[in-house]
Parts: structure tokens; sequence; C-alpha cells
């Protein structure tokens, strides 16, 4: 067995340690819902409006209430600068974000109507669209929405050969050896299901298998970060 | 029964066992009862269910609640109250009798009404303003809460509204939706009143919220009566619970109450 490249992490984590997890649910007073969820340097807040009634008529669907997800990154969320608009990273981030969390929710109780989520990045280090997921996550709890269960989200990646939780910036550009490998992977709170994965690089069989399972237990201890900030959420919206 | 009451996540597993049964906001998933929604759990009995703590409102019959005629059809009225869809109030639905051409006479675009939640079918919200107590809103104010605290400030069998209305002589309607309706004598005296609806919302979850809001109004330079049922250290006792479940749980008779609170309005 060849020894991997990537011997340390640059911040100095254990290999299957989080990033710093800062969370708060309520941010926006105007919203239905809404929460921040920061790891380490990415920032992401998620914003819930409605159900309310959909516009255009011809996409109200009489049996169910629709989710739409929109995600973005805001132009000083790096350091250059991102195009403010829709792009095609954005709305492929939108649309899996959508079908993870319509895996949860249940909108039968709200037929012609549509709930949005707004996932908005003023920071980001990498792992953006989990970051989104995990603060999208609580707010359309803090909408009061009827879910199943909760998702977490955590990016499992894999530097050479070495298996890395919750990648940052530095290790998404990994470029030696076999180079970086970046897996999101989002876990429902209960059933453990996997509600998201994709990936980007590459991996074996068995070593993907491992990451997932590393993501789960990962994303237990995400779960718990998101209920504590549920439980300890305020009576009222504030803004401090 | 300090175990009755937390805060539970969606899909969080409140109490396992066959012989309960799951309400609203909550689910079965073999031996245990699962949360469905963010709020407050409670055991009432067998029934367990999740009162919500934040969010839209969402319609419940035998809901009293207060919107805006937003437009105008062959044989009613369609009312906006802040949630998905509309209600429609029906011709037939009004105390008395209106010509078909002369609906802008009774109630026009942007009047607010009082009205009750009748049905609540696939196809919409019906509403009726045929009891006593309900119909066009004239003078005073409206101010807007969230509406998860409403009955926190309708309190324990409507003793929040006494004690506001003795304070200050006003009289103000709740909207199950999050709309309060505020009457008075002088403006002065309404908006002593929106600042104590305004103080029970935001501290709606201190324990002894009753209290607080006597120590509030006599900060306001207000005397406290002590109205008709006078026990009302008694229901400071009650009050003592960190959320507004008790009164939840008892929507029924809240109900009850605020149309009691609304007739008493009308025969003043």
């Amino acid at each position: 067995m060849v020894e991997s490249l990537y011997k340390k992490r640059i911040d100095g984590r254990a290999f299957n340690e989080l990033r710093p997890i800062k969370t708060k649910v309520g941010i926006i007073p105007s919203a239905d819902g809404s929460a921040m969820f920061e790891t380490g340097g990415t920032r992401a807040i998620a914003v819930v409006r409605g159900p309310r009634t959909l516009h255009p008529q011809h996409m109200q669907d009489s049996k169910t209430g629709i989710l739409r997800v929109n995600y973005g990154m805001m132009p000083f969320s790096v350091w250059d600068r991102i195009r403010p608009g829709p792009s095609r990273r954005s709305e492929e981030i939108s649309k899996v974000c959508e079908w993870a969390l319509s895996s949860v929710l249940d909108l039968s109780a709200f037929p012609n109507s549509v709930v949005d989520v707004f996932i908005q990045i003023p920071q980001a280090d990498a792992g953006t669209r989990v970051a989104g997921l995990n603060a999208a996550a609580m707010a359309l709890a803090d909408a009061g929405l009827p879910m199943k269960e909760m998702i977490s989200a955590i990016a499992v990646g894999k530097c050479d050969r070495t298996l890395v939780v919750d990648v940052d910036k530095a290790e998404e550009d990994f470029h030696e050896g076999e180079g970086p490998t970046d897996i999101p992977v989002a876990i429902t709170s209960r059933t453990k299901n996997v509600a998201l994965l994709q990936l980007d690089g590459k991996i074996s069989v068995s070593e993907l298998a491992e990451a997932i399972e590393m993501a789960k237990v990962a994303c237990g201890d995400i779960l718990k970060v998101q209920m504590e900030a549920l439980k300890n959420r305020k009576g009222g919206d504030d803004n401090e | 029964m300090a175990e009755n009451r937390k805060i539970v996540i969606p899909g969080e597993t409140i109490v396992t066992g066959g012989n309960y049964l799951p309400s609203d906001g909550t689910y079965r998933d073999n031996e245990d009862v699962v949360a469905m929604k963010y709020g407050l759990a409670s055991i009432d009995d067998q029934r367990v269910k999740v009162i919500p703590l934040s969010g839209k409102y969402f319609p419940r019959r035998g809901n009293t609640i207060i919107g805006t005629i937003v437009d105008i059809t062959m044989n009613g009225w369609l009312i906006d109250f802040g949630a998905p869809g509309k209600s429609f109030l029906s011709l037939n639905e009004v105390p008395r009798y209106i010509n078909k051409n002369e609906l802008r006479d009774f109630l026009d675009f942007g009047d607010s009404v009082v009205v009750k939640i009748w049905n609540i079918g696939a196809r919409g919200i019906d509403v009726s303003m045929k009891m006593r107590g309900f119909g066009r809103i004239e003078g005073g104010m409206l101010i807007d809460v969230n509406p998860n605290k409403v009955p926190r400030i309708i309190g324990k069998e409507g003793s929040m509204v006494r004690l506001i209305r003795g304070a200050t002589n006003c009289n103000l309607t709740v909207g199950q939706n999050g709309k309060v309706w505020i009457r008075g004598d002088s403006l002065d005296n309404e908006i002593n009143v929106r600042k104590i609806v305004e103080y029970i919302v935001e501290n709606s979850a201190i324990s002894g919220l009753t209290e607080k809001v006597e120590n509030f109004i006599k900060g306001l330079g207000l005397t406290v009566v002590k109205e008709e049922r006078a026990p009302v250290s008694e229901e400071v006792k009650g009050e003592e619970i960190v959320s507004n479940d008790e009164n939840k749980s008892s929507e029924d008779s809240i109900k009850d109450e605020k149309v009691e609170e609304v007739k008493m309005e009308k025969t003043e």
C-alpha cells in the first residue's frame, strides 16, 4: 500500500474532525422561518417563505404544495468575485437541494401553494451546499412545516489517498497524487437515508462506502448542533 | 409532569409505546410516536401532539380570524388573511339580506372583517359572519402579531384580554391568524393596548406572565382593574408554564371564550 501524500491537515484537524460550527435559528424576523449555519470559513443563511399561493397558476399542483429552492453565492463571498445572478452551478445546487429537502418535507396539506427556500452564502470556504442544506433544514423546521425528519449534510473528501471529513477550500484544491475528490452527502436524521450524494473526482467503490460511513457519523454530530440551535431558539425573532 | 412538555424537532421520538395516539404534528413509526413539526410536545392522556412555536398561521375550523376583502365575486367576497389560499365569504353567510348588485355597499375592497372559519374543504376555506360579534371593522387600530403567540394574548380563558380591557377601557378582538383589532375611546388608550400586546408577544416564554403584564400596565401609569371573574390570582398560578401550551390544549374553550369576548364587546 502506497502511503498517501496528504499526511496532515492544514488547519491541524484530525481527518474525521469537523470545522467549528456556529448556528442560529430565527435570524430574519419577517420570514416564516430562517436559520444561519457556519462551519469554519463557510457561512450559509436560509430563509423560508410560505406556504403561499403559487403563481403562475399553471404551475400549481392541486394535490400537494411544491418546494422551490434557490441557492446563490453573494458576490463578495469569495476572495475574487462571484458574478451575481443564476449560473449553471447555482441552478444545479438549487435543484439537488430541492430534491434532498423534498424527501423529508410533506406539503400535501397545502395544495396549490409553494414553499420557497432561499439559501445565500455570504462567505464561502468549500462545502457551501451542505452548509446551505443544514441551514435550510433548520429554517424549514422553524417555519413550522411538517417534516418526517431532519436533514444533516457534510462534504467528505479524498486528498490523494486520505479520506477527510468536512473539506475546506485548500483540500478541495489539493492536486498532488490522486488529486482531490469532493463528496457532498446529506443524511436524514431518523431513517439515516441518503438524501443527497454527489461525487466530483475519482474514488474506488470501497473507499466511497467508507466515505459515506464517515459522513453518517459526522452528520450525527451536525444533527446534535441543529437540534440544540432549534431547542435554544428564543421566543421571538431577533436580529442581534 | 415536567416530562410532558419539551421542545422537539422533526424526526425526534416523543414517546415510545403502542397505546399512545399520534395527533397533530406527529406520526407513528412502529412503536414510536415521532414529531413531524418543530415545537412543544405535549402528552395529554394518551394523545400526543406538537404545538408549533413559530411559522405561519394554519387555518383550522372554528377559528376567529381577521382578514381583508381582496375580491368581490358574483355571490360573495374573497378574504385574504395571511394564509395560503383565500377564504370565501358567501352572500348566504352574512347576517342580513344583500342585493347581489350591491355587494360593494356592504363590504368593499380593502375592508377588514372579523369572520369565523366554518369549513375547510378541498376547494378552499369558507368563512361566516353570521354569529354575533362578527362583521366589518370600523375604527380603532389593527396590529399584526406572531400567530403562535395568540393564545398568550388571549390568556387562560380570556384572562389576559380581560386584564387589558380592564386597565385601558379598550375592546380588543384577537384573530387566531395573528391580527389584533383594538378599539377604544381614545388614541392614547389604543396605543397603550398595543404596547401591552407587544410586551406579551415579546415575553411570551416567561413564566408568571400575567404578573409581569400587570407590572407593565402599572408602569404605563394605568391601574389594574380586576374584572368580573375576580380570581385573577388563581389564574396567575396557572400561568406558570413556559409556553402557550395550556391555552392551545384547551383550544376549544378559547374559541368559546373568543366568541364570548366578542359578544361582550357588542353588548357593551
